[in-house]
């Protein structure tokens, strides 16, 4: 691997050629705060809020975009920095609700975690707030520009990890917000749901419809698990509370997706808590279903294929197993066919 | 796959992609995909009917008529053999049977192919160049070329078209079938078929049975079982008594439903275990509730082969319990004590044991990462590309493949070629997309895909309910009419259960493969009354 010589705060790194100041800060575990930046996007140099001083230039420059060059000086927590910092900031949330306590999203927003790290309470620069309607009726994804930095995450996102170019910044100058072409519906838009643009969202301006209410982002629990739909076998995390899901989040470290998901995968679970859910074993009795203990219906299968076996041999009862099901499931099905009743009829749906 | 995602997505130089409407049924597949094209100028052939999203994305769309895709790829290969465009080195080196196969894609000119194809010679030729110009190539496939009668005789000639390229064991290269649900890669993995134990170990061999009798410690029948499709046959014709149904569904899944139906309704006993009633599970002695994928703990093996953790997240409703606890407590019951297993890790144990491709898969080594079989051993990382410097068999063959018609072809009676595919927000047969709200609120009943020209011919507009016949049943679904299908073709989704596409097709197998020829029978369609 090639290396420069660069300086951070005093400390001496041996930077990745070619990397940007960003990247080698945090490789070296300096933190520099973002909000445009997305480690699975391009970078974009849109928010100014990881600006550095670096000797030898005559402004700050965006920590993003900028790369490392040999004997590179630079000072990340400066007055100068950190006073450029605030200031960034408090103009975004000159342009904020300040509400905070009922936002979904406080407790993982960006924009939260910096205002907190910098004690911005408010802001100097009082003046006109957007007040944007929030009222897109799909089904999954709640689009609050009100709370928008114009971060242009999700516009990548769409570009750079979906790639249908559902939205854009729309209009210009103070009026500038993200939309689609014609500022309309997402359904009305070449928009799949993939939910991309939610997942690298910095603030409260997207989330999704279903984990509305549904508690607080320190309140969940979150598991990796794979995806119960198609053979891309995307990964992802399921975050739980109180026994149930409340959403889905990308893991941007799992092998076959890194992160990418689409819409049945991140938005698809709610079957689970379905009221339709079979909870109890059914016997069928003079045509109707009828509630059955484990013990009756357990016992009434073996009793009944016993029979068949006895009767008619092996070859008279068939077994499918299921591609939904595990590995651990799928062999503990063919073994039983095998083993138990005698037989090779044992398939599953795998050509259909 | 032969390949993976990451080789694929990344060191593809063209994708050729036949039968697979990749952006709707594999998204984030689609999404890397489209990504690789506007991001890096790779090249795309789709070889497909309909025209589906990515289309756009598409440097030549060859719109070749259902059943014909041994045509189109053996007129390909006709012309990168006469240009003498194709990998010499590779054919000489690594394969075998090429004079035989030479002789046969010779019968092919692109002018015959186009023909039967419905296309024209230049769509071939330009297909061809493509093919010859960047490389590699990564070949993806999904059940549009599986399932035809000659679904077999079109996975070789895929395989034929990749090696006469040299793209075979290379990254960004490959011959690559998507699995349509979630773990087909694993239930076949694992001897959920009629003629293999798990690792694809013959039922017929002597050697397996022997291993398998002694770690089970009982005989074993050594006669291939039946398929789906023939176990439904045999439940009709009462050679099939009973039957034991783990999460599958196919009153909707499978090809002529009527007769599914018929079958399953003259079984002395039927026991089905599902997360809902499905329609299978209504027709059900005794149902079993089983715990949905975030209720569970295990495995699922990817597409490319990837065996990756299935975690518990929230506990199942009522009193469902586990499958694996649900089977061997039936085994038990009849005198079985091999099936009583504490934990899906025990499981995992024994399938190491048992399973050469397996044997280093042990739940200590998954981790965040996977590991993608054959893996022999504890030591080894696993294998993301097959067939590197060789063929698993040694030398790779070419089969001689030839074109045949579908089993059933329009006439004057049912006049249109009828396919079917699935949708974005559906999946298999909705037990449980439909049961999504948001999902099914996007695509929530079945549409009939017809052809501008044929539509008004017939007198019928967008929108409007419309019958489709064939010789098996009829569903009535509204007419959405479009140049999404060209003329004489009619497509409709599968997955709806009101409508079901599949009352229409056909239950014609492949010899081979025994899978159903659902992508083409022929039907009539006209206003619904
Ligand atoms: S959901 Fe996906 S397709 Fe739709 S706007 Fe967001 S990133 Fe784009
Ligand atoms: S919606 Fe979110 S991601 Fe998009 S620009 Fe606004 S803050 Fe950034
Ligand atoms: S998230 Fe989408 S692409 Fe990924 S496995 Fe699930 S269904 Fe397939
Ligand atoms: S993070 Fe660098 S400019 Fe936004």
């Amino acid at each position: 691997m090639a290396t420069v010589n660069i300086t951070i705060d005093g400390q001496k790194i041996a930077a990745r050629a070619g990397s940007t100041v960003l990247e080698a800060a945090r490789e070296a575990g300096i933190d520099i705060p973002t909000l445009c930046y997305h480690p699975a996007l391009p970078p974009e140099g849109a928010c100014r809020v990881c600006l550095l001083e670096i000797e030898k230039q005559r402004t700050l420059q965006p920590a993003c975009t900028f790369p490392v060059t040999e004997g590179m000086v630079v000072h990340t927590r400066s007055e100068k920095v950190i006073s450029a910092r605030k200031f960034v900031l408090e103009l975004l949330l000159s342009d904020h609700p300040l509400d905070c306590m009922t936002c979904e999203m406080a407790g993982n927003c960006e924009l939260q975690n910096l205002a907190y790290e910098y004690g911005i309470k408010e802001s100097r620069f009082p003046g006109i707030q957007h007040s944007y309607p929030v009222d897109d009726p799909n089904p999954f994804i709640e689009r609050d520009y009100n709370k928008c930095i114009l971060c242009r995450r999700c516009v990548r996102a769409c570009n750079y990890m979906n790639g249908v170019e559902a939205i854009g910044v729309v209009y210009r100058g103070f009026q500038a917000k993200i939309g689609t072409a014609f500022d309309g519906y997402l359904e009305d838009s070449p928009c799949e749901f993939c939910g991309m643009c939610v997942a690298v969202c910095p603030t409260g301006a997207l989330i999704p419809k279903q984990r509305k209410g549904q508690g607080r982002e320190w309140e969940f629990k979150k598991v990796t698990t794979t995806c119960s739909y198609c053979g891309v076998g995307c990964q992802f995390d399921l975050n739980v509370r109180n026994g149930r899901i409340v959403q889905v989040t990308s893991n941007w470290d799992a092998p076959a997706n890194h992160g990418l998901l689409c819409v049945k995968g991140r938005f698809g679970w709610d079957y689970v808590h379905h009221p339709d859910r079979l909870t109890k074993p059914l016997i069928k009795k003079d045509g109707a279903f009828v509630e059955a203990t484990w013990d009756e219906a357990l016992d009434l299968v073996a009793s009944k294929l016993s029979e068949v076996k006895e009767k008619y041999g092996s070859d008279a009862i068939g077994v499918l197993s299921s591609a939904k099901c595990t590995n651990e499931e799928n062999y503990a099905m063919q073994k039983f066919t095998r083993a138990v009743l005698g037989t090779n009829n044992v398939d599953h749906c795998a050509r259909l | 796959m032969t390949n993976s995602f990451d080789d694929i997505a990344n060191d593809a130089q063209v994708y050729f992609i036949i039968g697979s409407n990749t952006t709707e049924t594999h998204p984030v597949l689609g999404m890397r995909i489209r990504q690789a094209v506007k991001q890096r100028g790779a090249k795309l052939i789709l070889c497909d009917p309909r025209s589906i999203p990515i289309s756009e994305f598409a440097t030549l769309h060859i719109r070749q008529k259902p059943g014909t895709d041994i045509a189109l790829l053996n007129g390909i290969m006709h012309v990168l053999i006469a240009e003498e465009l194709y990998d010499k080195k590779f054919v000489a080196e690594r394969t075998e049977g090429f004079e035989e196969f030479k002789a046969k894609i010779m019968e092919y000119p692109p002018e015959r192919a186009a023909e039967i194809c419905g296309i024209t010679p230049e769509e071939i030729i330009e297909a061809a160049h493509l093919l010859a110009e960047n490389r590699p190539g990564a070949l993806l496939y999904a059940m549009g070329i599986t399932q035809h009668t000659t679904g077999h005789q079109n996975v070789l000639s895929t395989a034929n078209l990749q090696m006469l390229l040299g793209n075979m064991g290379v990254p960004g290269g490959g011959v690559n079938p998507l699995r349509g649900q979630v773990n087909v890669q694993g239930a076949c993995d694992m001897g959920a078929l009629p003629n293999v134990y798990t690792g694809y170990q013959a039922v017929t061999l002597e050697a397996s049975q022997k291993k398998f009798e002694e770690a089970w410690g009982v005989p074993l029948p050594n006669k291939v079982g039946l398929t789906v499709v023939e176990m439904i046959n045999a439940a009709e014709t009462g050679k099939i008594k009973a039957m034991y149904i783990m999460a599958e569904n196919p009153m909707v899944s499978d090809p002529d439903v009527n007769h599914v139906k018929k079958g399953l309704e003259g079984l002395d006993f039927l026991v089905v275990q599902d997360i809902f009633l499905t329609e299978t599970a209504a027709l059900a002695d005794v149902v079993l509730p089983g715990p949905s994928f975030a209720e569970k703990d295990g495995t699922f093996t990817n597409s490319e082969r990837r065996v990756q953790f299935v975690r518990k997240a929230v506990e199942p409703p009522g009193e469902v319990r586990q499958d694996w606890w649900i089977i061997g407590e039936i085994a038990r019951r009849m005198g079985y004590d091999g099936l009583t297993y504490n934990s899906p890790r025990e499981i995992m144990d024994e399938i190491n044991r048992l399973t050469p491709s397996y044997a280093g898969i042990t739940y200590d080594r998954i981790g965040t990462q996977g590991l993608q079989w054959p893996c022999p051993n504890t030591d080894h990382p696993g294998t993301p590309v097959l067939h590197v410097g060789k063929f698993s068999r040694g030398l790779g063959h070419f089969s001689a493949v030839d074109w045949q018609p579908p089993a059933e072809e329009p006439d004057e009676e049912y006049p249109f070629i009828f396919t079917t595919g699935r949708v974005l927000y559906q999946y298999h047969t909705r037990s449980m997309t439909g049961r999504s709200e948001g999902l099914d609120a996007m695509f929530p009943e079945a549409v009939v895909e017809l052809n501008a020209g044929d539509a008004s011919r017939l007198g019928i507009a967008d929108g409007q309910m419309v019958k489709v016949a064939s010789r098996r049943g009829e569903v009535v679904a509204k007419a959405e009419v479009s140049d999404k299908v060209e003329a004489g073709v009619v497509f409709m989704p599968w997955h709806f259960a009101e409508a079901a596409a599949n009352k229409l097709t056909i239950a014609a197998l492949d010899p081979t493969a025994k899978i159903p020829e659902y992508k083409v029978c022929a039907v009539k369609v006209e206003a619904a009354a």
